[in-house]
């Protein structure tokens, strides 16, 4: 029987999403904003993520390195993460100690204090986490697919920004950026765990509804038009190596299509695991393009991406490539699949396969609390938490022809973005 | 300590069913009705320690190749009985065990029980299989080459492991995989694989008894009279000065850092207390100690932490940091001042109890899932902690006093004999 959920919301627009489960002694509680690397002009890519960094930085009441203490005392853990659409923090903790999650939250939704020196130091350590990105040839090559495959739309950027403009931000510039975003009519507080419902709402209230209701603009894109012929990216860098990165125009997650591509990514690479924390994934050994590039010796592995995002952003296919094979032999075979796909209706039994593998996914997830309160609040930042509750319901309904209609109008070769990882081989390495 | 913990609510002898099959499989179960789901977990002694130093990688390739094909399924029917079922298992090894690991739906335990017996028992080893994989694992081998991060940790584990199944990667090496034969696997197999010492864990909605008759049909008549013991380890010393390498990987941007000394084994009186050190000085809040003074005030890193591996044999103590090649040698000089430090003087009473606090409120935490409830049953079998270890913790914990912790940093930490390894782009 599922757990009834409990929706309201406050006068200044700040939505509260709660969910009590007894089964241990643990709440999980998130705080979403509407807002991430979409929300970003070029100059100022990375604004949103590095934003989430200074929001450890501290308030007069919580001032910096403090509360890392004080949540780790609990036994509790607490993190942030910044994604294309959204950003979100959250606090696991101990039931009877979860009251310093809420307060920390409601607290660092206005009154992080950004000092300038602070911002110069995180300058650093945001600087480190793209060059340990950098180190990574998947990244590199991810990043050039991603930005060709847009011209204008803000998607084209990787969330943690470009090296020039994380040396150009500057201190005003970031706290603006948190100040038109940071408001209780962009946020969804989501609740989940072993707590009493009237009582947490009794307690959140008294924290935000002194917040003022400020932010009411949703942001609203124009679409990016349709890629008019392929796009070939090629990376050169250090390695044996080769990747293959292909890019398609996805779904909005809100479009209905989005579900058919879920069952075609579950069909071609593999199910996708909606599950942020725990729960594990089912293997794809048995998808399509695995028996076809892996046990046809082409590859040695191959991923699906399917991301749920406002706008329409890309469906990738990740492939590394054996050695003694080439990306274009690689690529004629995914073609193959692909035609395939778009010429023989799949059978019932493969998307009643996909259901059942995203049911189990679900149940696996169920398990873990983090991940509970993670569900409560995702949806609502791409589509809303009916897509969340509806969405098994919205894989039952996709059909073989849905499979088929979706697989010919999202996968043509004009609309694809083809990046390669070339590896220029091993200089010789040295030890000193 | 938590008021609101219950204690007796954590896995304890009240509600861990353990028993053994009629051959001699360990079996621990513990029910947990309000997951629809059901984890399976476990071990036996085949692991890479088995290997001779030119065919690194045997047991570990031979641990992989278990699913490819069995003497009724081959691997694409294996994995398409899973798969449909949204169900996953795996097997692996590390340089003691072959481990493996499943989770289903409730109802589909007795699929995952006959798959996980039927690749124990009778696997083939096809020869097309074994190339697949090898190829796979020789390109694995290229990546890690570019890898700066798991460079620099295979080398710093050599350095503290000469000559030691703990300083070879259980994995292997190209020169070592590429040669080894379908033959070599199929012996290793029959060599190694057996029920004795082996360990069976089933977590989440089951009930015991009827597992332990599950478990029973499937895995209690295995024999394998060839299954041999594994020799005695040899000894284990600690250096006797600093040694400092540097990997040299072109093209990139960043440089791993690994620094550090041996461990104790997790066995050890000094494990709680060098563990709780550990904590302290690497991970508490954002990174402990180490934490605070290279990336909080110095801002050279995104991460820099600490870690204690504690094994059966031994362990090691390590720093580990990601950092801009140009300050690699500024990270290096704060940690062993940090190092000194913290061997010098003991921790104060506040930071204990800080990590003490950590410590035992995570519990629960990390036992709410079946995954955390069968990693945690299988360490108490594997370090034969005692069944109500985990109602015990928090008095142990407690009992870890400012002096212990620094006998067991001075024991083990000792920052003129390090271990430093570094891999990214040559330096200047």
């Amino acid at each position: 029987m599922p757990i009834p959920i409990t929706r309201l919301t406050l006068p200044n627009g700040l939505v509260l999403h709660l969910k009590e489960i007894h089964d241990a002694p643990l709440v999980s509680h998130w705080v979403w904003y509407r807002v991430g690397s979409r929300n970003e002009v070029p100059g100022r890519t990375g604004i949103s993520h590095w934003v989430e960094h200074m929001q450890f930085k501290g308030t007069p009441d919580f001032p910096a390195g403090i509360l890392d203490k004080a949540i780790s005392r609990t036994g509790g853990m607490w993190n942030a993460f910044t994604y294309l659409d959204w950003t979100t923090y959250f606090e696991t903790m101990p039931a009877d100690t979860i009251d310093l999650g809420l307060r920390l939250e409601a607290d660092r939704m206005t009154a992080s204090i950004y000092d300038p020196d602070e911002v110069e130091h995180e300058r650093t350590v945001v600087i480190s986490e793209r060059e340990g990105d950098e180190n990574e040839p998947l990244f590199r090559l991810g990043e050039a697919v991603q930005s060709a495959s847009f011209d204008r739309h803000p998607y084209r950027s990787e969330v943690i920004g470009s090296q020039a403009d994380l040396h150009h931000i500057t201190r005003d510039e970031l706290y603006q950026h948190y100040r038109t975003y940071y408001q209780p009519g962009n946020a969804v507080v989501a609740v989940a765990g072993d707590f009493d419902t009237e009582a947490m709402i009794m307690r959140l209230r008294e924290l935000y509804e002194k917040v003022p209701g400020e932010f009411t603009e949703r942001l609203s894109l124009p679409p990016e038009p349709p890629l008019e012929s392929e796009r070939r990216v090629i990376v050169e860098g250090p390695g044996e190596t080769t990747f293959l990165q292909l890019a398609f125009r996805s779904p909005a997650a809100s479009d209905p299509d989005f579900f058919a591509m879920t069952v075609l990514d579950s069909l071609l690479t593999g199910p996708t695991s909606l599950n942020m924390f725990g729960g594990g994934g089912v293997s794809n050994r048995t998808s399509r393009l695995y028996r076809t590039l892996v046990e046809g010796e082409l590859a040695v592995s191959v991923h699906g991406g399917l991301p749920a995002t406002i706008d329409p952003f890309t469906y990738d296919i990740t492939i590394t490539v054996r050695p003694d094979k080439t990306a274009d032999q690689v690529l004629a075979a995914v073609e193959k699949e692909i035609y395939l796909l778009q010429n023989t209706p799949v059978a019932e039994a493969e998307v009643a396969r996909a259901i059942k593998q995203a049911r189990a996914l679900f149940a696996y997830g169920s398990e873990n609390i983090t991940n509970q309160g993670f569900w409560l609040g995702y949806a609502e930042m791409f589509a809303s938490y009916a897509w969340f509750e509806n969405y098994l319901q919205q894989l039952e309904a996709v059909t073989p022809a849905d499979v088929q209609r979706v697989a010919q109008t999202r996968f043509t070769p004009n609309s694809r973005v083809t990046g390669i990882y070339l590896p220029t081989g091993n200089e010789e390495e040295s030890h000193s | 300590m938590s008021p609101n913990i219950h204690w007796k609510s954590l896995p304890g002898p009240q509600d861990i069913h353990r028993s053994e099959l009629s051959n001699g499989i360990t079996l621990l179960c513990r029910r947990n009705g309000a997951s629809p789901s059901v984890v399976i977990s476990g071990y036996l002694i085949a692991g890479s320690q088995f290997d001779p130093p030119e065919k690194a990688g045997l047991a570990y390739l031979t641990s992989l190749m278990l699913m490819r094909g069995t003497q009724k399924h081959s691997f694409q029917q294996i994995f398409d009985a899973l798969e449909s079922a949204g169900a996953s298992l795996g097997f692996g090894a590390s340089v003691h065990n072959v481990s493996f690991s499943g989770r289903s739906l409730a109802e589909d335990l007795p699929l995952l029980l006959d798959l996980t017996a039927e690749c124990l028992f009778t696997p083939t080893f096809p020869l097309d299989q074994l190339e697949r994989l090898r190829a796979q694992m020789m390109t694995g081998f290229a990546m890690r080459e570019q890898d700066t991060e798991e460079m620099a940790s295979m080398r710093f584990e050599e350095i503290l492991f000469p000559d030691h199944p703990y300083g070879r990667a259980e994995d292997g090496y190209t020169e070592t995989v590429r040669p080894l034969t379908q033959a070599e696997l199929i012996t290793f197999h029959q060599t190694h694989y057996g029920p004795k010492g082996m360990v069976i864990v089933v977590v989440g909605s089951i009930e015991p008894q009827q597992v332990a008759a599950m478990v029973e049909e499937r895995f209690g008549t295995w024999q394998n009279p060839h299954q041999t013991a594994a020799a005695p380890f040899p000894p284990i010393h600690s250096l006797t000065t600093s040694t400092r390498e540097h990997i040299a990987i072109t093209g990139k941007i960043q440089s791993d850092l690994v620094m550090g000394c041996l461990g104790p084994h997790r066995k050890s009186p000094d494990y709680l207390a060098a563990s709780l050190g550990n904590n302290i000085l690497g991970q508490f809040g954002m990174m402990g100690r180490i934490g605070d003074v290279v990336r909080e005030q110095a801002g050279l890193a995104y991460s820099a932490s600490t870690s204690l591996n504690a094994w059966i044999a031994a362990g090691s103590w390590e720093v580990s940091a990601g950092v801009n090649p140009v300050n690699l040698d500024k990270a290096i000089d704060l940690i062993i001042v940090e190092l000194r430090r913290f061997t010098s003087e003991q921790v104060t009473a506040e930071e204990l109890a800080d990590s003490q606090a950590n410590y035992i409120g995570r519990l629960p935490l990390s036992l709410e899932s079946n995954g955390g409830v069968a990693g945690a049953l299988l360490n108490l079998e594997r370090f034969q902690l005692g069944l109500d270890y985990y109602q015990r913790y928090p008095t142990l914990i407690q009992a870890v006093t400012r002096a212990e912790v620094l006998e067991a940093a001075r024991r083990w930490l000792d920052a003129d004999r390090l271990a430093i390894v570094s891999a990214g782009p040559a330096r200047e």
